[in-house]
C-alpha cells in the first residue's frame, strides 16, 4: 500500500497544488489579519479570475502566463473598489455585517457568472497543457506536468514578494501598523480606510496570480470557487489565522493531504480529509497549529 | 387594541394568520396561485428555522442545509428502504435532524466557537455531509432517492399543490407558536440574553452551553421537517439539493430580510422575496441563477441600509411617523 513509486509522484503532486492554494489562503490570511474579518467572497473572487485569464486566452489569444500582471491589476482593482465601495459602508462597525455582505456578494458573483457563462466547465488549451517533466530525486522518481511546475514556482515566488512587500515596504509598515493597532494608526496619520481597501486588493491581487497558474492545469465552472473557499479557510485556520507561514506551511500540508487522500480513498472522499481536518482543527485549536497560546 | 397583552395580540394574530391562509387555501383554485403560497410558506418555514438559532440565538449558520438534507434524506429512505409510512417518516426526521444538530452544537459550542468560526464549521459539517452522501450507496450517491409516487392522503401524497400548502401551513404555525413561546418564555429570555452578552448572561447564572443546545435543536427539528416536506411535494433528492449551499443561503437571506428575532420577519421576508423572485422571472424568463443573483443583491442592500430588517425597519418608521404625528398635534394645540 505504501509503495514509493506512487506514493512519491501523488507527494510531488500534492506539493504543486499546495503552493497555489498557499498563495491563495496567504491573501485571505492578509485580509484577516489587517481587517479582521473572514472574506467569504475570496473563492468567488478565485473563480471570477480563472474567468478573467479564460476568457484573456479565448477571446484576446492571451497566454495564461503573460496575462499574470494583467489579472493581478485587475484583480487588485476589483478587492480596493469592493473594501471601499461595498464591504465598507455596509459594515456599520459590526463583524456579523461584513460576514453577511461578503457572503451576499460571493452569492452575486457566483450567480452572475452562471447567468454569463451557463454552468458548463471550461478548460484552456495551450501548447504545454500535456507537457510532462521528469523528476527523479534519490528516493524515487515522477513525471510532473509542466504547468504544475510552473505552478509551484509561481506560487513560492508571488508568495514571497507578497511577504516582501508586506515586511519591507512602507504600504506594508502601514498594513501591519493597522492590523496592530487601528486607532494608534490612525493618531499617526495613516489613512486606515486606505490601508484596508489596499490590504483587500493585495488580497485579491494574490487570487489574479493563483488564476493564471492554476487555469492551464485546472478548469473553471461557476461553482469551482466553493471547493477552494473551504481549502484556502482550512489552510488559515491549521495555520493560525494571520500567520503567513502558517499559510505556506498549512497550503503545502493541505495539498498533499488532498493528493494521498484521493489516492487512498479515491476523488470525491478524498476531500473528506480536508474537512476532517477542518472540523479537528477548528475544535480543537482555533488559534491555529503553528501560533503560541492565545 | 392596546389594551391586549402582547403575548394575546401574538397568539391572535397567529390564529388570524392560520385562518386567513387556509381559507385562501381552500379557496383559490388558480394552479400558480396555490404554488406561490405553498413556496412562500416553504421559505417562510426554513427562515423561522435558521430564526430560532440566528436571529434569537445569534449564533450565524452558514450551512443550515445540514439539517434540511438529513430531514429530506430520512423522509425518502424511510419509504424507499425501510417501508416506513411518510406520517411517521416526518417526526423521524425531524428527530434525527435534531440529533445532528445537538452532534454539531454540543462540538462547536463546547469549544466556544462563535461569530464566523461558528459559521464556517456548518458550513464545513453540511459540506462533510454532503460528500459522504455523494459517496455511499443507501442515499442512491450521485444519483440521488425517488420516492415512488403513491397519491393519497394516507400516503402524503396530494392531488394538488393545496394539500401540500396546508401541509406547510400547519409547520409554519408549529414554528410561530415556537417563535412566540420563545419570545415569552424563561428559555427565550435566556437565549436572548446569551446572545446579547454571554458574560453578563453567564454571571446571572444562566448556562450558556446548554442554552445554545437547545436552540440548535430547535431550529434543527424545524429545518428537518422543512426538509421532509420538500422531498414529499418533488418526490425526489440529491446530495447538491440536500446540502448544497442554496437552502442555507435561503433560510438566512430569508430571515435577515425580515427581521431577526421577530415573529413575523421570517414570514414578512419569505413573501418579499418570493414576490421578488416572481417580478424578475416574469422580467427576464426562467434564467438559471437570476434568483440567487436577486438574494444576493438584496441581502447586501439590507445589511447596508436596513440592518434590522423589514420588520425592525417598519417599527422604527411607525415610530417616527407617530412621533412626528404628536409633535404635530402639539403645535396645533
Amino acid at each position: 500500500m505504501f509503495n514509493l513509486s506512487i506514493l512519491f509522484p501523488s507527494v510531488l503532486n500534492g506539493l504543486t497544488t499546495g503552493a497555489v492554494y498557499a498563495l491563495i489562503a496567504l491573501g485571505l490570511t492578509l485580509i484577516y489579519g489587517v481587517l479582521h474579518i473572514i472574506n467569504f467572497a475570496h473563492g468567488a473572487a478565485l473563480m471570477v479570475a480563472l474567468y478573467g485569464v479564460y476568457w484573456l486566452k479565448t477571446g484576446m489569444g492571451i497566454d495564461p502566463y503573460l496575462a499574470l500582471p494583467l489579472m493581478v491589476m485587475a484583480m487588485f482593482a476589483l478587492g480596493y473598489g469592493l473594501q471601499r465601495g461595498v464591504i465598507n459602508r455596509a459594515s456599520h462597525g459590526k463583524d456579523e455585517n461584513i460576514l453577511l455582505v461578503t457572503l451576499g456578494v460571493s452569492i452575486v458573483m457566483e450567480n452572475l457568472a452562471l447567468l454569463a457563462f451557463k454552468s458548463d466547465t471550461r478548460t484552456i488549451e495551450t501548447a504545454y497543457t500535456l507537457t510532462t517533466v521528469p523528476i527523479d530525486i534519490g528516493i524515487g522518481q515522477a513525471m510532473i506536468a509542466l504547468p504544475k511546475l510552473v505552478a509551484f514556482g509561481g506560487a513560492v515566488i508571488a508568495s514571497a514578494i507578497l511577504i516582501l512587500i508586506v515586511t519591507r515596504t512602507d504600504l506594508g509598515r502601514a498594513i501591519r501598523a493597522v492590523a496592530k493597532e487601528k486607532h494608534g494608526a490612525k493618531l499617526m496619520g495613516i489613512d486606515v480606510e486606505h490601508v484596508y481597501a489596499m490590504s483587500f486588493g493585495i488580497g485579491l491581487a494574490c487570487l489574479g496570480a493563483a488564476a493564471c497558474l492554476l487555469l492551464p492545469a485546472y478548469y473553471v465552472n461557476p461553482q469551482v470557487g466553493g471547493g477552494f473557499v473551504l481549502v484556502a479557510f482550512t489552510i488559515v485556520v491549521l495555520g493560525g489565522m494571520g500567520s503567513f507561514a502558517g499559510a505556506l506551511v498549512g497550503g503545502l500540508l493541505i495539498g498533499v493531504v488532498e493528493s494521498l487522500g484521493g489516492l487512498y480513498l479515491g476523488e470525491s472522499l478524498g476531500q473528506i480529509g480536508i474537512f476532517a481536518i477542518f472540523i479537528v482543527v477548528l475544535l480543537l485549536r482555533p488559534q491555529g497549529l503553528f501560533s503560541g497560546n492565545s | 387594541m392596546s389594551s391586549l397583552s402582547i403575548s394575546l395580540r401574538e397568539r391572535l394574530s397567529i390564529a388570524v394568520f392560520a385562518g386567513v391562509v387556509a381559507t385562501l387555501l381552500w379557496v383559490l383554485d388558480s394552479g400558480v396561485a396555490l404554488n406561490f403560497i405553498m413556496m412562500t410558506l416553504y421559505a417562510a418555514l426554513l427562515a423561522q428555522a435558521w430564526n430560532v438559532l440566528g436571529g434569537f440565538g445569534g449564533q450565524f449558520s452558514f450551512g443550515h442545509a445540514l439539517f434540511f438534507g438529513t430531514g429530506a434524506y430520512v423522509q425518502a429512505m424511510a419509504q424507499v428502504h425501510w417501508g416506513l409510512n411518510p406520517w411517521l417518516a416526518l417526526p423521524l426526521g425531524m428527530v434525527i435532524s435534531t440529533a445532528v444538530g445537538l452532534f454539531v452544537g454540543a462540538l462547536s459550542f463546547r469549544y466556544g466557537l462563535k461569530g464566523s468560526y461558528f459559521a464556517l464549521v456548518t458550513l464545513a459539517f453540511a459540506e462533510v455531509f454532503r460528500i459522504v452522501a455523494t459517496s455511499v450507496p443507501f442515499t442512491g450517491a450521485g444519483v440521488g432517492l425517488m420516492v415512488p409516487l403513491r397519491e393519497g392522503v394516507d400516503n402524503m401524497q396530494f392531488a394538488s399543490r393545496r394539500g401540500y400548502g396546508l401541509l406547510v401551513l400547519s409547520l409554519v404555525v408549529l414554528a410561530l407558536c415556537l417563535t412566540h413561546w420563545l419570545r415569552h418564555s424563561r428559555f427565550g429570555a435566556w437565549l436572548q440574553a446569551v446572545r446579547d452578552n454571554e458574560d453578563a448572561a453567564r454571571a446571572v447564572g444562566v448556562n450558556p452551553f446548554g442554552i445554545k443546545l437547545g436552540a440548535i435543536a430547535l431550529s434543527a427539528a424545524l429545518m428537518g421537517s422543512a426538509g421532509a416536506f420538500y422531498v414529499q411535494v418533488f418526490q425526489y433528492i440529491d446530495p447538491g439539493i440536500a446540502y448544497g449551499p442554496h437552502t442555507s443561503v435561503e433560510a438566512l437571506v430569508g430571515a435577515i430580510v425580515g427581521g431577526m428575532g421577530t415573529l413575523w420577519g421570517p414570514v414578512a421576508g419569505a413573501l418579499v422575496l418570493h414576490v421578488l423572485a416572481d417580478l424578475t422571472r416574469n422580467l427576464f424568463g426562467q434564467l438559471p441563477g437570476i434568483n440567487m443573483v436577486i438574494y444576493g443583491m438584496v441581502l447586501v442592500l439590507m445589511v447596508m441600509f436596513a440592518p434590522r430588517g423589514i420588520t425592525g425597519t417598519g417599527q422604527s418608521i411607525r415610530r417616527w411617523w407617530l412621533r412626528s404625528d404628536r409633535d404635530h398635534k402639539k403645535e396645533q394645540a
